[in-house]
């Protein structure tokens, strides 16, 4: 998914410089005639426009269903899931407990004690895999399966004061 | 009432255009030295998360918070003195109130730098509730509330000031809608293409920032009283939702209020007319609501929002990329292919913007899906995509308008080798910039880190030499603004 989504970006702004340096290429030279250059570029911006708009709509749909959000209604306890408490304060987690297995689901509930707080997950190559905020008076409900066990990083990903950089905990995966 | 001319354009006394240049000068020179600053702000964080410079983490979140809360101020008080320069040729604005506002935003600076440096505020800009009021003894709540107070004054500034751009609006158009073009739109008036796009665009800015500086001044004095009466403890999501309508509108705002200068400067470049018509203001009517409804894409990570709000905020973030891809930046495309263009500096900053505004949009509306929010959120890719809007999309907007009134719009002032040497090393400072917190993010650093992690050490250094780019490109904008604005003649 990261580097998808930079992929896409890189392209993106890449295309974007390409236009740009075409239309600076192509601006010394003066044609007289402007109303035959917006009649031909209106047309051209009409499809464009529907472009936008059909991408648009097809991204929302596909990009929303499943809802990348877990429902925050369902109970996720019993033997499908695996619960981890998730205690924020400044500057440290309590987690209880600690350590989950690596296939099964499970569902963190993250709150905080004091301020907002950001539970972010890191691999052991500090990829962030997953995150939720962590909020005086909310409990939210993140659920994540491990495809690996090892050592995972907890980071504060909210900026919660001084020590915010120092907020690390670590959660292990068997 | 006051006298037209012919064309549609304000008729003022001499005394009061010379007062007004005076103004519109000062708010540029103010602005751009509140720039540069945040700019060697920047690079000291940048150095220090780069090992090349030790401050302690306490100094860090201060500069931190110098940082942002100095670019906001500083694009809206710049910004606002574009738009103004433009809107009071169409209605009729006042001279005082415009002073008014500068004065209280001096003195909201002033309240600001003293909670900052003296009383050791670090919250952010953001004061997201509860933190102002629980430091661990960082600072005093009294250092909270001077912060959140210069906010406060700053804002009820610019309340005063929109209310004088209201009146005089009304008291030319009827009403706003009619300002906006709306009536030309839904057919009961005929297109009129030299219906000007600043008052279209200051319309739409004094009705998101009425709002959005409302939504402020309501959080800011909730969280006042939080900070001297704590057994007063509003939601904490609401407050959240408050602050970061507030904080969206408002710097979001600034692009539109600056863009009015590519769309009266472009023309003059080019000697093509950008004439409104139907699509401008179908766009414009729809940024109206799209910068309002877009905000919940800052709280994609808050699960206890409503899954309404957040495909709200997805779907508004992509349509708000549309207007300046299909209309503004198309538009620019348009008027400058195969014109003869003189590419002055002011020429150069203005097509950039385009360009910056452009790409900006893209990493933008990627991290506001929430399914790429996951892994997106609080990274160095957030900065990466607002540091895209601001380095190469809002600031050269208001440079390249301080080179028109420096001089090139009268072509007065010749391109100096100076003027190119500022323009690149800001440039590629800019861009490297932008893309090395892009990569960073990518590479899932976290934003807001005093220190960082070893693995994430090598970004940081490249992002301070980009940063000393960007801050000689500006320091030799803001010198050439000093030497050439204050002397220089309206251009006609």
């Amino acid at each position: 998914m990261i580097s998808t989504v930079y992929a896409i970006t890189l392209v993106g702004i890449g295309l974007v410089i390409a236009v740009f340096y075409f239309v600076i290429t192509n601006s010394k030279e003066a044609d007289p005639d402007y109303p035959s250059i917006t009649k031909k570029w209106y047309g051209v911006r009409r499809k464009w426009f529907l472009f936008l708009l059909v991408l648009g709509i097809v991204v929302s749909v596909l990009s929303t269903n499943p809802f990348p959000v877990p429902d925050q209604k369902k109970e996720y306890s019993g033997g499908d899931y695996q619960n981890v408490v998730v205690d924020s304060h400044q500057w440290y987690w309590i987690m209880t407990p600690s350590t989950v297995k690596a296939g099964q689901p499970v569902e963190f509930q993250v709150s905080s004690a004091d301020v907002n707080h950001g539970f972010g997950i890191y691999d052991e190559k500090l990829t962030l895999v997953a995150q939720t905020q962590a909020m005086p008076g909310y409990t939210n409900k993140l659920i994540h399966t491990f495809d690996k066990p090892g050592k995972y990083k907890i980071l504060c990903l909210e900026y919660c004061g001084l020590a915010h950089h120092v907020m690390i905990s670590e959660l292990t995966v068997e | 009432m006051s006298a037209t001319e012919a064309n549609g354009k304000i008729e003022y006394s001499d005394t009061e255009n010379r007062n007004a240049l005076i103004a519109v000068k000062s708010h540029l020179i103010a602005g751009f030295l509140v720039f540069l600053l945040m700019m060697i702000a920047g690079f000291t964080m940048r150095a220090v998360q780069g090992t090349w410079l030790e401050i302690g983490a306490d100094l860090f979140y201060q500069i931190m918070t110098v940082h942002g809360v100095g670019v906001v101020g500083a694009a809206m008080i710049t910004s606002t003195g574009v738009q103004w320069y433009f809107l009071r040729q169409y209605v009729r604005l006042s001279n005082g109130i415009f002073w008014t506002n500068f004065l209280i935003f001096l003195t909201g600076v002033v309240l600001i730098l003293g909670s900052i440096f003296v009383g050791k505020y670090g919250g952010a800009w953001t004061f997201l509730f509860p933190l102002p009021a629980i430091s661990m003894g960082a600072w005093s709540s009294g250092a909270a509330a001077l912060f959140q107070t210069g906010v406060l004054i700053i804002g009820v500034g610019f309340l005063i000031l929109y209310l004088d751009f209201g009146r005089a609006i009304l008291a030319r158009y009827g009403s706003l809608a009619r300002a906006l073009g709306l009536t030309q739109l839904f057919g009961k008036e005929p297109v009129d293409y030299k219906h000007p796009a600043a008052v279209v665009a200051s319309t739409m800015v004094l009705i998101v920032n009425f709002m959005g500086i409302a939504a402020g001044a309501v959080v800011l004095v909730m969280g006042l009283i939080n900070l001297f009466y704590p057994e007063f403890k509003p939601d904490a999501l609401l407050m959240k939702n408050l602050t970061y309508f507030f904080g969206h509108v408002v710097i979001n705002a600034t692009i539109y209020a600056s863009v009015i200068a590519v769309y009266e400067l472009l023309p003059r470049y080019t000697g093509r007319p950008w004439k409104t018509n139907k699509p401008f203001y179908a766009a414009w009517f729809a940024i109206v609501f799209m910068v309002m409804g877009v905000y919940p894409h800052h709280l994609m990570m808050d699960f206890a929002m409503p899954n309404w709000a957040l495909i709200v905020g997805q779907v508004l973030s992509f349509g708000s990329g549309i207007p300046v891809m299909v209309v503004t930046g198309y538009g620019a495309l348009m008027i400058v292919y195969r014109s003869g263009i003189k590419w002055t500096t002011s020429a150069k900053l203005l097509f950039l913007s385009m360009f910056g505004w452009w790409a900006g949009v893209i990493p933008a509306i990627l991290d506001a899906m929430v399914t790429v929010n996951r892994t997106f959120h609080n990274t160095m890719w957030v900065p990466g995509h607002f540091h895209f809007y601001l380095l190469l999309g809002l600031l050269p907007m208001l440079i390249g308008f301080a080179y028109f009134l420096a001089g090139e719009g009268d072509n007065k002032e010749k391109t100096k080798a100076t003027d190119s040497l500022g323009f690149y090393a800001y440039l590629i400072g800019a861009f490297m910039t932008s893309m090395v917190f892009l990569a960073s993010g990518a590479s899932s650093v976290p934003r807001r880190w005093a220190t960082h992690f070893p693995e994430w050490v090598g970004f940081a250094q490249v992002g301070t030499i980009a940063a000393s780019l960007v801050v000689i490109g500006m320091l030799l904008f803001l010198i050439r603004a000093l030497v050439s604005l204050p002397g220089a003649s309206n251009p006609r």
